[in-house]
Order: structure tokens, then sequence, then C-alpha cells
């Protein structure tokens, strides 16, 4: 029942960001516009980058996407279509449908951004399967927190700022998490020294999800 | 006697004041005589934990039953709980000042302390962006429980897993190791339940005031 709703959704969504291309458009090139002024910044200084500045720098426009993609799910729908939902399917399901979609669209921009990025800053990665486990760990991590945040910011009055000084903060400790198993993606250390990180991350994701889960109910009553 | 808890409060604090200045303390290098500021310093955290937690217990009784004088409650708890960590920072600066040689360092605790007070400086810009009070109470009551969920037990777990200055933390023995002698744990034990109680102390005071005010308030309109 809960999971044919999810299912329902996820599709609706899907559907709804195939029609309106430009918000997909959008965001694609908003990736690829930071990714392109970072590269820019970064050739006046003969374009090499350090290993740390590039993984800094790849975690920090993946974060600032991340805000940007998914403060528009909530902020996109309008009130009517919302209390449509609620009449049709059980917020739960609308949460969990929110965050897997999220989670999928951040993957994808992710991947996409990851790319560009390569190509033109270079790709120093040393153990790719890590890498990628990381990035998607970081996408729904990401998604799952940021979800729950865009449906708090889309009460309020000034949405768009709430969403950054709602989100960062919470999103710090993941964000450490993921920088550091990067690097040790990135230095080709062997596994057993993200594995710890990595656990705590899904673990994280599993919380994070879990609250969102239980709050939600209480947050479109209102 | 109602009240006894807030004698018990005046006496731990007097005694802390006048014990943690005079009872002899073990002479350690580099600490010397500041070794003192465990008993101002480390029952900070204990406070604002505490107090962080009284504060998400009750919104997640006002989610459960929404009366005004639990998200009243709420919100002061987490105001006291801002100025225990404002407070728990100045101290602790001063003291990495005379011992590390900083005012602040790279250090997960401080930069956890410094996120969580983002976090609940975040919960009080989402508060003020909110005309209706009972969608105000309700959303911060989320983001609350939200926020203490997901940053919370990071701050308590990140530390260990990386290397600290702290005591206890990236193979630094803690403080109960060797140089918490006896003369010590006398003083910093009643220390902490000291504050601790101070910490209830001001939230309740706080919150009859501004329960008062409200009502005030409404008399104004009656």
């Amino acid at each position: 029942m809960l999971l044919r709703e999810i299912w329902y959704l996820i599709q609706k969504d899907f559907r709804l960001e195939w029609r309106q291309r430009a918000a997909l458009s959008g965001m694609l090139l908003y990736v690829g516009s930071t990714i392109f002024v970072c590269y820019l910044s970064f050739a006046l200084r003969g374009g090499e980058l350090p290993v740390p500045a590039w993984n800094a720098l790849f975690w920090i426009i993946l974060l600032f996407t991340a805000v940007n993609a998914v403060a528009k799910g909530f902020l996109q729908e309008s009130r009517g279509r919302l209390l449509y939902y609620y009449t049709l399917v059980q917020p739960q399901a609308v949460i969990l449908a929110k965050i897997a979609y999220n989670a999928l669209l951040l993957l994808g921009l992710a991947l996409a951004g990851f790319g560009l990025y390569a190509v033109v800053l270079g790709n120093p990665v040393q153990d790719m399967p890590l890498f990628l486990a990381n990035v998607l760990l970081g996408a729904v991590g990401f998604a799952s927190t940021l979800t729950l945040v865009s449906g708090i910011a889309a009460k309020a009055t000034n949405s768009s700022t709430l969403m950054a000084v709602l989100g960062f903060p919470l999103m710090i400790p993941m964000l450490l998490l993921l920088i550091k198993v990067s690097k040790n993606a990135l230095d080709g250390l062997e596994f057993e020294a993200s594995r710890s990180a990595l656990l705590t991350l899904v673990a994280l994701n599993l919380i994070v999800s879990a609250v969102s889960y239980l709050l939600f109910p209480f947050l479109w009553r209102s | 006697m109602k009240n006894w808890w807030k004698a018990l409060t005046v006496g731990l604090l007097l005694y802390t004041a006048v014990a943690g200045l005079l009872v002899p303390v073990p002479q350690l290098a580099i600490l010397n005589e500041t070794i003192r500021n465990l008993y101002f310093h480390v029952p900070m955290w204990f406070g604002m934990t505490f107090i962080l937690i009284a504060s998400v217990a009750y919104s997640v009784r006002y989610l459960r039953q929404p009366t005004p004088a639990l998200d009243i409650q709420a919100h002061e708890a987490a105001r006291i709980g801002i100025l225990m960590g404002c407070v728990g920072l100045a101290t602790g600066s001063i003291w990495a000042k005379y011992t590390w040689g900083t005012w602040w360092t790279n250090d997960p605790k401080l930069n956890g302390a410094a996120i969580a007070m983002l976090i609940y400086g975040a919960y009080l810009v989402l508060r003020s962006s909110f005309t209706d009070e009972q969608q105000r109470a309700r959303v911060s009551a989320i983001y609350n429980i939200f926020a203490f969920a997901t940053a919370m037990p990071l701050f308590y777990i990140l530390p260990r897993l990386t290397d600290s200055l702290h005591p206890g933390a990236g193979g630094n023995p803690a403080f109960a190791k060797y140089d918490l002698d006896d003369n010590m744990r006398l003083v910093f034990y009643p220390a902490v339940i000291g504050w601790t109680l101070l910490a209830f102390w001001l939230a309740q005071v706080a919150s009859r005031i501004a329960l008062l005010k409200q009502k005030v308030y409404e008399k104004q309109f009656a």
C-alpha cells in the first residue's frame, strides 16, 4: 500500500520534471557553470589543483547544487496541489517519495557534475568504486536531510534564505564524513581506513530518514 | 519545601566557587592552576546538553498535545542552551589561550560546539520568520527535534573518531585517567550538578516571564 503510493509519487515527480524541462536543464546548467567558474578561477595559477583542494571544491559545489535542487521540491508545489495529495495518499508516502526522488535527482546531478569536473580539472581519483559509493551515500544523505528542511522552509515567509540557514549546519557532520572518505578514495587508501566513516554515514542516513518519516505527518497538517 | 532544588543550586554553586578556587589541585605542566577552569568550563557543556534535551522533550510533548506553554518552554530552554554554549565557548577559549596558545584551533570539539550554536541560531531565525503563532510553534518544534536527532549525536561521536587536543580523545588520556584526583572529584561532580540545575532554573524563570508577557498582551485585546 505504502510502497505502491511511493512508487506512484516518484513516477509523478519524474513525469513532472520531464514535462517542464526548464527546471532540470536549469539545474544542469547551474552545476556546469559553477564548475566552469571554478575551473577558470584556478586556471589563473596554471590550472593544476592540489588534491585536498580538488576534493573540498567538489563537495562544496555538490552542497550548493543540492541545496538549490532540493529547495524547489516543496517550494514549487502549490498549496492546492499539496492539499490534493493529502486527500489521496498517506503523508509518510509523500516524504519517502520526495526523499527517493531527490536522491535520484542529486545522484544524476552529482555524476554529471563529476564528469565535467574531471574533464576540466583533472581526475586524481585512485579508488573509483569507493569514490562512486561515497557519492551515492552523499546524494542519499543530502536528499534525506534537505527534503524535510525544504518542507519546513516552505512554511515560512523568507524560504530561500531559511533553506540555507537551516540546512547547512545540519549537513556539516555529514559533509565532514563524506570529505574524509572521499580523501581516502583519492589517495587510494585500503578500504579498512574508511570503513568506520562509511558505516557512520549509512547509520546517519537511516536516522535522518526515520526522523523525517516520523515528523512529516505533523508538518503537512499545518 | 517546594523550592529545595533552588536552595541546592545556590549551595552547590557557592561551594563550587569557593572550593573550586581554594582546594588544592594537582600541579601539572602547562595546565598549572588553570586546571581549576575544569569546574566552570566542562559543566557548561553538561548543562547545555541537559537543557537542550529538555527543550526537545518539550517539543515532542508539544507535537503530541499542542499548548502555548509547552512551546514557550521549548523556546526558552533552547535559548538558555545557547547561553550555556556561549559561556562554554568563552571559558574554553580563555583556557585554550593559556594552555594551547591560541584562542581558537581547528579541533573537532570546538567545531562541533560552533555548529551546535549555528543550529540553534537557525532555530531562533526560523521562529522569527512566522507570523502565525500556532504554525510557528509547530514548525519550530519539528525543526528542534529534527536538528537534535540528526546533528547532536554526532557531536559526541565525531570527536572520538578523530584527533583532538581535548583529553579523552584521539589517544589522549581522559582527565579521569590520572589527573582528576579525589580532591577534584569532590568539587567537579557538585559543580556539574549545580550548573545544570542553574540552567533549568534560568529556563524556568525565562518561560514564566514569557508566559506572563503573553498574558498581558492578550489582556490588552480583551
